[in-house]
């Protein structure tokens, strides 16, 4: 079936079975391989998308469920060569090492800065333990975090 | 300027990496795309033990999409096994080390039986994932059920059912080692204190899993794998036999990997499996592993018993330990004598034991088989060790840290031979270090042991439990028996530098820059790395074992100091003065104390090429490249104290890391920034381990944690902030005086908190001698200590 949709910001169409999950999807037809699988049940978190203006699990999804949708993926996050600022932060505070999960923890914390701008700590934690981590042990991430939401305020 | 004069070691670099991990442009085997590609999946035993009596493939091979239907059987007709899938000792070892060890070869398909839940039966190819899973499931399994065997001394036990019945046993690995007279100082010993230790069987769970695309060149008879793997040359070399091909013809490259941790650091048979697939069909051909998958049939680690005893004086001065333990290395031993013996030579940790003996045996189960992961025998080694340390600081009603004191080689009493072995043949001399201050630096960043002391007593009064509990350890990094370093001088007058090494996240091309930037004296921008690819150097080891930091650093130090003899050589002929009076300056090499005289790296580069009109000296060759393979002389030993307060709930069991501390030290710092990173990522898996993640099987084999709702791996909200304390004590084994440190932070928090458990609980004597800690058991306990208390 053919699926059309907006993707970061630009129209985008596919082809694909109906049972086509759209984390496979916004991989194998759009070739956005930047959204990655990490455990096809829903609980790393390191599929997350935002579909219409909301945090989802593209693994949870089908891609026959988001025609007509809006879709940002961590390829849609920089300004040409300026990274966004949670990209920036990340970068600073050195929150990724392997950086398999880091488009999930990017799209998770946008979601959630974007209903909470002004975090506490504990906030933080609680909103970024929805994608799982396995190289930094959490805390430069914490704090990448709040330093974008710093910067975004401001 | 600054930038250039200041070494570039020892900075706090963002990473070089970042930038297109974070912008989704990153390259993971996953994302690999290639023309005609085809994609695999695989039919995996529900059973842990059985006997194949038939696989029919038949309905799959029909159903829509599939190209290639096979099972073990016909597999094993025309692929051999893996034929090296272990590590090799050396003869300094095999010579010195009483040992047997026997080794059944995994085939790449299972074809005679089954031997734990997951073991491949047969695979299929498709022209999509999809399809092939949709075959799969078509796939019918004629097995046998035989009864399993589920644990390593059930499996050891008389009648037990045997895996590999060619061996006729599940010992398949023993060995022993010993110093003094273990047997004459327990008898002697003023106090003795005996105990079962159990550590429990978790895994690496990278996020990413393991992967594995291939593609042959018919016009090159050449096969090209993509593994998400920690060791390409390793793979290539499997790979060759397997294919019959020369390892020339075969490379092997790892692209971005999301995390290893050991899991993927040996070979596995879909590693060649894949690739021998590719070139039956002729089509490149992927398979890319999934999380339930990973569970059921990558690696898991840990998993031993140990049964201990400990003499001690009055003082508590340890005078003898004697321990014999038990490995469950599940179906098929992928490291051999690796991790039993990491574990064996690691136990005396930072003390001096005067006696010590100790003995190992190595069991088939029914599971899936037991490899390296983070600290790779060492954590069940600190958890013994530390355990009974503070079993004897109880028995003398002394403070843990004052036992930890009393027993702890002094910096003045180091280098340290503690009269054992090493796994690389060569005796164990711990290096350098200063523990007893590692000790105090650690007690005094969590806040000091007076102010918890007292904090403690007052929190009791309010009947709260609070702990604290120490976990230290040392750690043989950098171990041999190679890695290598090509240095190359590009025309453009950049260095590029290639290696064997392979990253998972580490930040190499970071840290390697830096090394590289101060052996020319340019910047890191002006470097470039090729690592985790066998078309870049011809030999290679990988990363494991925490040894990429110290064996590269070493390999770039020595060929760049035979390169720039050359490139002296050369600028000596240009600007017509001696080598001896030349020094690497500014992007180039110059006359010392002449400071216009310099001639840039691009023009040396330009110069040394082969051809007309070159400037190089007589009887010097054409190009600027050299390579060096270094051997180091033997491993480096890095160490840490880990300081844990906990509070537990005495209701819920329930317990809550509240503060922790590392003192660490692994000599030179290459990265602040990153050496932290490394240290409190390793530190989250080993508090995982100790409180959240268990791979539990029942007694048939099958395994109860299938999925991430069910192995917990920490999130965000489980993590503490961890205070971090560096000593620096450099090695003298390698030239930057670098250690290693990948693994160490996973090592000491089972221990750590165990201890610290402990400690909260001391009214109720409850003693945590087997991990995982569970709540329902903690509160088991407690209630059962309040009825002793009665």
């Amino acid at each position: 079936m053919e699926i059309r949709l907006t993707v970061n910001g630009k129209p985008a169409r596919g082809d694909c079975e109906p049972r086509k999950l759209l984390v496979d999807f916004l991989r194998e037809e759009l070739g956005l391989t930047g959204t990655h699988a990490g455990c096809e049940h829903g609980v790393c978190g390191a599929c997350t998308v935002m579909l219409d203006g909301s945090a989802v699990r593209s693994c949870l999804a089908f891609a026959a469920q988001v025609e007509g949708a809006e879709i940002v993926t961590v390829e849609g996050l920089a300004n040409g060569d300026t990274l966004h600022p949670l990209q920036q932060a990340f970068h600073e505070h050195h929150a990724l090492q392997c950086g398999f999960c880091t488009p999930g923890m990017l799209i998770a914390a946008l979601d959630f800065l974007s209903a909470n701008p002004s975090p506490s700590e504990a906030e933080i934690r609680e909103a970024l333990s929805a994608v799982l981590c396995r190289c930094t042990g959490y805390n430069n991430i914490v704090k990448a975090v709040a330093a974008a939401a710093a910067k975004m305020r401001s | 300027m600054k930038a250039i004069d200041e070494p570039w070691v020892g900075r706090s670099l963002l990473r070089r990496e970042d930038r297109r991990l974070l912008t989704g442009t990153g390259q993971f085997t996953a994302d690999l795309e290639l023309p005609r590609m085809l994609h695999v999946a695989f039919v995996r035993s529900p059973l842990a033990h059985a006997t194949i009596r038939n696989v029919d493939v038949g309905k799959a091979a029909a159903a829509p999409g599939v190209v290639l239907a096979a099972a073990g059987a016909e597999l094993m007709r025309e692929v051999p096994p893996a034929p090296d899938a272990q590590l090799s000792l050396p003869s300094k070892w095999t010579a010195t080390v009483q040992h047997k060890f026997l080794n059944p070869a995994q085939p790449l398909l299972a074809h005679d039986k089954v031997r734990f839940v997951g073991e491949a039966v047969a695979v299929i190819v498709a022209d999509s994932r999809y399809a092939a899973e949709d075959a799969a499931e078509l796939v019918e399994l004629d097995l046998d059920p035989l009864p399993a065997a589920t644990d390593a001394e059930g499996a050891l036990a008389a009648g037990a059912p045997v895996l590999h019945e060619h061996l006729g046993t599940n010992q398949i690995g023993e060995f022993a080692i010993s110093k003094g007279d273990v047997t004459a100082a327990l008898a002697a010993a003023p106090h003795r204190i005996e105990r079962r230790f159990v550590h429990h069987r978790y895994a690496a769970m990278p996020m990413e899993c393991r992967g594995v695309v291939a593609d042959y060149d018919r016009r090159a008879d050449a096969m090209t794998i993509w593994s998400s793997t920690q060791v390409v040359h390793w793979v290539r070399r499997e790979a060759a036999h397997v294919l019959g091909l020369p390892e020339a013809r075969v490379r092997c490259v790892a692209l971005d990997v999301g995390g290893g941790f050991g899991v993927k650091g040996h070979v596995y048979p879909e590693d060649l499996l894949i690739p021998f697939l590719a070139r039956r069909l002729g089509r490149p051909v992927r398979w890319i592993e999934d999380r339930h998958e990973h569970l059921l049939c990558s690696a898991h680690s840990r998993d031993q018993v140990h049964e201990v005893a400990v003499g001690f004086d009055g003082d508590g001065r340890i005078l003898a330990l004697r321990d014999g333990f038990t490995v469950d290395c599940g179906a098929w031993n992928t490291l051999g004598a690796g991790i039993a013996y990491n574990t064996s030579v690691h136990m005396q940790g930072p003390y001096k034991i005067p006696n010590f003996s100790s003995r190992a045996r190595i069991a088939v189960t029914n599971k899936v088989p037991n490899s390296a992961y983070r600290g790779a025998g060492r954590p069940e080694a600190a958890f013994v060790m530390e355990r009974l340390v503070d079993l004897i600081a109880g028995k003398l009603e002394l403070e843990p840290a004052e036992i930890r004191r009393r027993n702890m080689i002094r910096a003045d009493e180091m280098p340290y031979a503690t009269g054992i072995l090493y796994r690389d043949g060569e005796p164990v001399v711990y290096d350098s270090g200063d523990y007893p201050r590692a000790l105090d630096e650690a007690l005094t960043a969590i806040g000091g042991l007076a102010e918890f002391r007292r904090r403690q007593e007052s929190a009791r009064k309010r009947g709260r439990h609070l702990g604290l509990g120490i976990g230290c350890y040392v750690e043989g990094t950098g171990v041999g028996p190679f890695e290598g370093a090509t240095v190359r001088l590009d025309p453009g007058g950049k260095l590029y530098v290639a290696s064997g090494a392979c990253p998972q996240g580490q930040g190499m091309e970071t840290i390697f820059a830096q090394v590289v930037a101060d052996q020319w004296k340019v910047t890191p921008d002006d470097v470039m790395l090729g690592l985790a690819d066998t078309a870049s150097i011809a030999m290679g080891f990988g990363t494991i074992a925490s040894r990429s930091t110290v064996t590269l650093s070493a390999a770039i130090h020595h060929a760049s100091a035979k390169l720039r003899d050359k490139v002296f050589s050369i600028a000596a002929n240009m600007l017509e003065c001696a080598p001896a009076d030349l020094e690497l300056r500014d992007g180039g090499v110059g006359i010392v104390g002449v400071p216009g005289a310099t001639v840039s790296l691009a023009k040396l580069a330009a110069a040394a090429r082969p051809g007309w009109d070159n400037s190089r000296p007589a009887g010097v060759d054409a190009g600027l490249e050299e390579t060096h393979y270094w051997e180091p002389p033997t491993v480096t030993w890095s160490y840490a104290v880990h300081v844990a307060i906990v509070e537990v709930d005495r209701e819920l069991g329930r317990v809550t890391v509240e503060k922790y501390a590392v003192a660490h030290d692994c000599g030179t710092v290459v990265n602040p920034l990153l050496l932290d990173g490394q240290v409190a990522g390793g530190t989250a898996q080993g508090l995982g381990g100790i409180l959240m993640e268990e791979l539990a099987y029942d007694q048939t084999g099958q395994l109860l944690t299938g999925s991430l709702m069910d192995y917990l791996v920490p999130t965000a909200s489980d993590m503490p902030d961890i205070a971090m304390v560096h000593l620096h004590a450099p090695s003298p084994l390698n030239p930057l005086g670098v250690k290693g440190v990948g693994e160490g932070g996973a090592v000491a928090p089972p221990a750590a908190i165990a201890n610290a458990v402990c400690d909260a609980l001391a009214a109720y004597g409850v003693e945590i001698n087997r991990t995982p800690i569970k709540p329902e058991e903690l509160v088991a306990a407690i209630e059962a200590g309040r009825r002793r208390r009665q």
